[in-house]
This record gives C-alpha cells, structure tokens and sequence, in this order.
C-alpha cells in the first residue's frame, strides 16, 4: 500500500473537481433564478401601474 | 429521458464503478493499487475528447444553421469539457510519478497533445470573452473548436505512433488486460460519460435561463 497516497490523491482529485463545478453550476442557478424573478416582479409591478 | 432520472443513473452506475474499482477487480501485480488510478484516468481523458468533438460539431451546426441552442450546445460541452480535460491532466500527473518516476515527461506525446487540447479549451473561451459583440464571440470561437478538432486524432494516434512513456493502447487488443480489468475500464467510461451528459444537461438549462435575463433586461429598460 505504499502508492495508496497517489490512489487517494487522484480520487480526491476526481470527487474535489467534480464536486466544486456541481457546486459552482448550483449558485449560478440559484443567482440567475433571483435575477429572473426580481425583474418578473418589477415588469409585473409596471404593468399594473 | 427527465433529469431525475438520469441523475439516478449516474448515481446507481458510479457507486458500480466504484464497487468495481474498489472490490471486484484484481490489484495488477507490478504496479500494485496505484494502477487503479487507471480507472479514473481512462474515462476522462475520453470525456476530454468527446466534449471537445461536441463542442467542435455543435460549433459546425451554429456557423451552418445560425440557431442559438448549437451555440449553447457548443459553449456548455466546453465548459464541462475543460472541467474533465484538467482532471485527466492531474489524474495522468498523479499516476506519472509512482510508474515513470516523474510528474510529467515532455517527450510523451499522449500528454502534450492531451495539454493542447487543455489550451484550445482555453483559446475557445477567450475568443468568446474578448470579441466586443456577443455573436461575434461566438463565431470566433465555433471557428477556433472547429481548428482545434485537429488535436483530437494527434491524441489518439499518439500512443501509436509515437509512444514515449505511455503504453501502447492495451484496452481492445486480445490479450491486451485482463477481462475483469476491461470490464471495469468500461464501466467506468460509461460512468463518467453519463455524468458528463448530467452535467453538459445542467450547464445547458443555465445557458437558457442567460437567455432568459437578457431578454427580460431588454423588455425592462
């Protein structure tokens, strides 16, 4: 098991990466959806005027 | 197929690759548990590839067909692209140094051309990111994928013809690896593959909803 580092470091690597662009893809969603609804409310807010 | 249910795949086909990686294929007996870092390696240097041929073809369909969605296609391959195109060069690193002794090694043609692919990755971004008007930036850059497509058979040719540390491709050939070790190299790929399509699916809906905001910015001012 001497290389086992070398193992858990490209697994890590893998997991880390992919887990950090799911992460990254997520809080875009999230601030775009805010944007989205915030200007939906103020063009609602307009037309009603 | 709805996202849920392809997110459930590739959650049910990781967890068997990880099973298989882990349990059921035998530790090579030269290189010992660090070869199972090949398992990882394999898969994504294809998703490096494949995402670079759907940038490439979905760049072709924009230039020919104008429709923004090939543009979305295109933009959304690169991005997951250059996710899996730096892990293939950390996973193939990693493994470089208990089998060959060095972290990287110039003369492996397999790697240099697999680190170009890395920097047309980049140029595709910056010829979107510098262009002034938004379409122009997308033309630039479906022209210099469709360039770039030029790496992809320097890549796979390369331990062919030009071998230098990395072994010659053993995975197809008869007698090539052993059949459980096979079995787990593809389950792998496949694996990785339909993660590669979650995550392009994902990257995709974002592009709309870009879309979405930019023209309810319009509407609003």
């Amino acid at each position: 098991m001497e290389n086992g580092y070398y193992l858990l470091a490209a697994f890590t690597a893998v997991w880390a990466g992919v887990f950090a662009y799911l992460l990254f893809l997520s809080g875009r969603q999230v601030r775009l959806h805010q944007k989205i609804n915030a200007i939906k409310q103020v063009l609602k807010e307009k037309e009603s005027k | 197929m709805k996202r849920n249910a392809l997110l459930m795949l590739s959650f049910i086909l990781m967890v068997a690759a990880l099973y298989l990686i882990f349990i059921y294929v035998p530790t090579e007996s030269k290189m010992g548990v660090v070869q199972r870092i090949f398992y990882l390696m394999v898969p994504m240097g294809w998703i490096a590839m494949l995402a670079f041929i759907v940038t490439a073809t979905g760049s072709i369909l924009y230039l020919t067909k104008k429709s923004d969605k090939w543009d979305a296609l295109a933009l959304s391959s690169c991005e997951v692209g250059v996710v899996f195109t730096t892990l293939a060069l950390v996973t193939g690193s990693i493994w470089a140094k208990p089998v060959w002794g060095v972290w990287w090694d110039w003369g492996t043609p397999r790697l240099t051309s697999t680190l170009i692919l890395w920097f047309i990755y980049l140029a595709y971004f910056l010829a979107r990111n510098l262009a002034t008007e938004e379409y122009r930036g997308a033309t630039f850059a479906a022209v210099a994928a469709i360039i770039g497509l030029a790496d992809i058979p320097i890549i796979i040719l390369a331990t062919t013809l030009w071998q230098g540390l990395h072994p010659p491709p053993l995975i197809f050939q008869e007698g090539g690896l052993d059949p459980k070790m096979r079995f787990t190299v593809l389950m792998s790929v496949i694996a990785f593959t339909v993660l590669y399509i979650v995550l392009l699916r994902f990257r995709i809906s974002l592009r709309q909803s870009e879309a979405e905001l930019g023209t309810l910015k319009e509407l609003d001012e």
